[in-house]
């Protein structure tokens, strides 16, 4: 696949260039953080960034989206009758993810798209989308991807990944669709020591990310064993049940359905919801079957060390990230509950 | 692309009430296109997401049996708000539904076999379509014995009650009607809770599977009968419920933990759900 | 703060040991720099696991309510104002409580820290009465601590615990004099097109998450107005009117019993400064009944008491 350089000065044009074609999506600093948004103009893009404190996965789950409009107007013939709310379906440029949250996608396709239903929503946009990554020169302390299957410049689920190599970005197309971005680019091809460079920043980016998690022994665990261990008491306490975790996660996609009605015009929407709160699962009948904190933080780490690993085998449903570890409000810690449920029986009793 | 979150637009013909607390009513709904309707192929034991705009949805076992063309029948609860919204539509109102859903009864399994169908309660309503099912003409000969034992509180909370009775006359069905109490000295059948009257009534396990739909305090009672009947968990096939959006496998609610009742269930058996968490 | 640890394992294994207490609630070293994660101590072999600096901003007395056991918890000025709270509200009882009172220096703020070294990574904070000290990749900074404290912190008149069993050492001098609402006055000024919009920008990156009710020991509700269905109060997309709904009514809920602990803006993963909307209440309640939460056992909420000479004018 081709490589080709991109001098910093001509990031914008070459984003400008992108801009004229596809709908683009990029990092961009706002309110002192940084959020994976649409962008309208070239400069507001920002690859100087760390890591996004949402992650982009809103570029296709948006947090709340129109599914279906209707009227309930009384008398007409249409009225109650739900159509899909039209929705454009551009070609999308995601430039400058992270590599976890390329993976991340690749996770969370294994729930939008099954052999008996497809989600039209997130097939279509992820049919339309062109993942450019950005490796991780910096990786963070709370980043622990290469336990779970990706690394600092892991090319899993992206079409390009760049190489921020100081004064220029090195691209390389992964697939035929990231070809087509990479003929965007109106540099030249790297020569062997900006390629050297390339190598050099991957195996220094590897050796910063000191934690690692025996994660691969979680499929040998006794599903049951794990679900009926003593240690979730001990890791529940401090959870306050706010839906943090779950919606800065990368590869959290759980969600809601609403209907909105103003005057005779509603909309069926869904939002983005969360296991950690309680009216997730509550019945109508007033029965709940995770009443309890306990059972809501164990079906979240469950679902995504255990029941994913499981199901699909496909690995854990973590790419590594640490964003929840960086906002949970209590210091709640994957890494930590990793370590619980990947240890023998008698230290996870702690 | 098909979109399975799209409600088939339904009009309400018919709306029964089924108890005589008014809480259950039957919904008939006939779709408005034809097309719809041919799709909607289904088996017992599946469900469909009932749908009414502006209220949302609400998941439903199928009442109707797939033998019975040109319509189908919710008996609904009125417990939140989309039910209750939908006991108070009357006839020629359009909702949507969404489906079939779920897994079916494993028919396939029950070729050649007796069946023991134990129900309680307003979870009768996709035994009432497996019941019509294995009665009709075309299925009757692929299944041996049927024996059902259906328990309500009182009399007046039992559904479909013309149905029992004709039932009640039938041969080629051992129906066994169960209240838990009535006070109405012209009640002609059992009086006793369902596990109880499962005991008395004591089905063989020979050669056959059992269908157990109710509450959990009938369920916890009735198991521990059919095991000493000689039922192994393999051949008990149970019924959840949960809460649900999607109905698809998708919104993540309903898991008990790697199961999604909603796509890799509702039906599954007791076999299955001894290898699973106890969260339901 | 840290010299308060060895008073504080020594305080809970004396309660624990002599079973005086069935646990001790406090906080145990995070994981990351600059958090904590708040800890039960069950047993004196748990002990020398509590731990306690200037990242304590979690207010522990959301952990208290509708709890049986007898339990000791470690409280600073803050914390202990919310127990209060939860004793004239009838979430927990003064005799189950046995309080470890903390006197309060501040505590850092967190975002604010990781805002002004954006880009660099952080490994270890530490701290002494004066400063606070942050280490990482080639980073070593000393930072007085006045300048990186919550701002309710640096605003706040009530370090010490109003209610305690016991302390960790001498009280902490007070401020007589801080303006608390110079931001909340400069609202006022606004006219209501311009405050509507300012209110909009704030709670635009909203996501729903309730870190913020969740984290607050007022709310305490078994079911909150937002996850009522019938009727539904309140929208779950995050259209702003139904963002902006949740927010103001809940600081409503909590007009008259907000200690200003500052929970809800360091839970918050986007940084809403949602304090604005309860610290004007906050600042009402003083005005119209001069009424202060959580500083008295023996006197209730003036929004939960009735009097024939409560001021009624602002009831239209």
């Amino acid at each position: 696949m081709s490589e080709v350089i991109i001098p910093k000065d001509e990031l914008a044009s070459f984003v400008g260039r992108l801009l004229e074609s596809y709908e683009v999506f990029a990092p961009v600093a706002r309110g002192g953080m940084y959020l994976f948004e649409r962008i309208s103009a070239a400069d507001e893009a920002d690859l100087s960034y760390k890591n996004t404190r949402l992650s982009p996965k809103g570029a296709f789950l948006p947090q709340s989206e129109r599914m279906f409009e209707f009227t309930v107007a009384p008398g007409k013939e249409e009225s109650g009758i739900l159509k899909e709310a039209p929705k454009e379906f551009r070609e999308r440029v995601l430039l400058g993810l992270r590599p976890c949250d390329a993976q991340a996608f690749k996770l969370v396709d294994v729930n939008f798209i099954t052999k008996e239903y497809t989600d039209p929503w997130w097939a279509r946009r992820r049919e339309k989308a062109i993942l450019v990554g950005l490796g991780c020169n910096e990786p963070r302390s709370t980043c622990f991807c290469t336990s779970t299957g990706g690394g600092p410049f892991s090319e899993k689920g992206l079409d390009v990944l760049l190489y921020d190599l100081g004064e220029s970005f090195l691209a390389r197309a992964v697939t035929e669709k990231g070809e087509q971005i990479v003929s965007f680019c109106s540099g030249k091809a790297p020569g062997e020591s900006l390629k050297s460079k390339a190598r050099e920043l991957e195996a220094a980016a590897r050796a910063k990310i000191r934690k690692s998690l025996p994660v691969d022994k979680l499929k040998e665990k006794d599903l049951l064993e794990l679900f009926n261990g003593k240690f979730w008491e001990k890791i529940e306490f401090a959870c306050i049940n706010c839906g943090t975790c779950t919606f800065v996660c990368p590869t959290c996609w759980c969600f809601d359905i609403q209907d909105e009605v103003y005057k005779n015009d509603g909309d069926r929407l869904r939002n983005w919801d969360s296991c950690m709160f309680p009216i997730f699962t509550l019945h109508g009948s007033g029965h709940n079957p995770r009443a309890q904190k306990v059972q809501r933080v164990r079906q979240r780490f469950m679902h995504k060390l255990k029941y994913y690993v499981d199901k699909y085998g496909n690995g854990v449903a973590c790419v590594g990230c640490g964003r929840c570890v960086v906002s949970c409000p209590v210091n709640i810690d994957i890494r930590r509950v990793m370590e619980v449920m990947t240890a023998e029986v008698c230290e996870r009793e702690e | 692309m098909e979109n399975p979150y799209l409600p088939s637009p339904v009009r309400i013909e018919e709306i029964i009430t089924e108890t005589t607390d008014g809480a259950l009513k039957t919904f008939k709904l006939v779709f408005l296109k034809p097309e719809d309707e041919k799709r909607f192929r289904y088996l017992p034991g599946q469900f469909a997401e009932i749908s009414v705009a502006g209220k949302g949805e609400v998941p439903i076992g199928i009442a109707t049996s797939p033998t019975e063309e040109g319509f189908l029948k919710f008996t609904i609860n009125k417990v939140g708000l989309v039910t209750t919204h939908l006991h108070n539509m009357h006839p020629g109102e359009i909702i949507g539904v969404r489906g079939p859903l779920g897994k079916s009864y494993p028919w396939d399994w029950f070729e050649g076999k007796n069946l023991v169908i134990i129900g309680g309660g307003f979870a009768f309503t996709t035994l009432r379509s497996s019941i019509v099912y294995v009665l009709h003409p075309d299925n009757r000969d692929r299944f041996g014995d049927l024996t059902v034992i259906y328990g309500a509180r009182h009399p007046g909370l039992l559904l479909y009650k013309e149905e029992l009775a004709a039932w009640e006359q039938r041969s080629d069905i051992n129906m066994h009607i169960t209240v838990d109490a009535t006070d109405d000295p012209d009640w002609k059948y059992n009086v006793g809770f369902v596990p109880t009257i499962t005991k008395e009534k004591a089905p063989s396990s020979e050669n056959a599977y059992a269908i157990v739909c109710g509450p959990p305090i009938m369920i916890k009672f009735t198991l521990p009968i059919l095991t000493e009947l000689g039922f192994p968990p393999e051949r008990v096939i149970m019924s959840l419920e949960m809460r649900m959006k999607c109905g698809i496998g998708m919104c993540g609610r309903c898991n008990i933990g790697t199961e999604y009742v909603c796509k890799d269930g509702p039906v599954f058996t007791l076999a299955q759900l001894n290898q699973m968490p106890n969260e339901y | 703060m840290k010299e308060y640890i060895p008073k504080i394992r020594e305080i809970a294994r004396k309660l624990l040991e002599e079973e005086k207490v069935d646990a001790v609630l406090g906080f145990r070293k995070g994981t990351i720099p600059m958090m904590n994660e708040p800890f039960m101590a069950r047993s004196a072999s748990d002990v020398d696991l509590l731990y306690w600096d200037s990242n304590c901003g979690i207010n522990l007395a959301n952990y208290l309510h509708k709890r049986k056991e007898k339990i000791a918890v470690v409280a600073k000025g803050c914390d202990t104002r919310n127990i209060v709270n939860h004793i004239v509200e009838n979430q927990v009882k003064r005799d189950q409580l046995y309080i470890i009172g903390i006197p309060c220096r501040g505590m850092i703020d967190r975002r604010q820290i990781l805002a002004m070294f954006e880009g660099r990574e952080i490994e270890e904070v530490d701290e002494d009465a004066e400063n606070v000290i942050i280490k990482g990749d080639g980073l070593s900074e000393t930072i007085p601590r006045v300048e990186v404290l919550q701002e309710n912190c640096s605003i706040c008149i009530h370090h010490n615990p109003v209610i305690y069993d016991e302390m960790v050492d001498e009280p902490v001098e007070e401020p007589d004099h801080v303006d608390r609402y110079d931001d909340i006055k400069a609202i006022e000024e606004m006219d209501p097109e311009e405050r509507y919009q300012y209110f909009r920008d704030i709670f635009s990156p909203c996501i729903r998450c309730y870190a913020c009710r969740n984290s607050c020991p007022l709310c305490y509700c078994p079911t909150c107005f937002v996850d009522e269905s019938r009727p539904q109060w309140v929208g779950k997309s995050i259209d702003i009117t139904d963002v902006m709904t949740f927010h103001f009514l809940r600081a409503f809920h909590c007009a008259g019993r907000c200690t200003d602990c500052g929970s809800c803006e360091r839970a918050c993963p986007v940084g809403i400064p949602m304090r604005l909307l309860t610290k004007k209440l906050e600042k009402d309640i003083r005005e119209l009944y001069g009424y202060e939460a959580g500083m008295s056992l023996d006197e209730r909420p003036p929004l939960d008491t009735y009097r024939p000479d409560d001021p009624e004018f602002f009831i239209k």
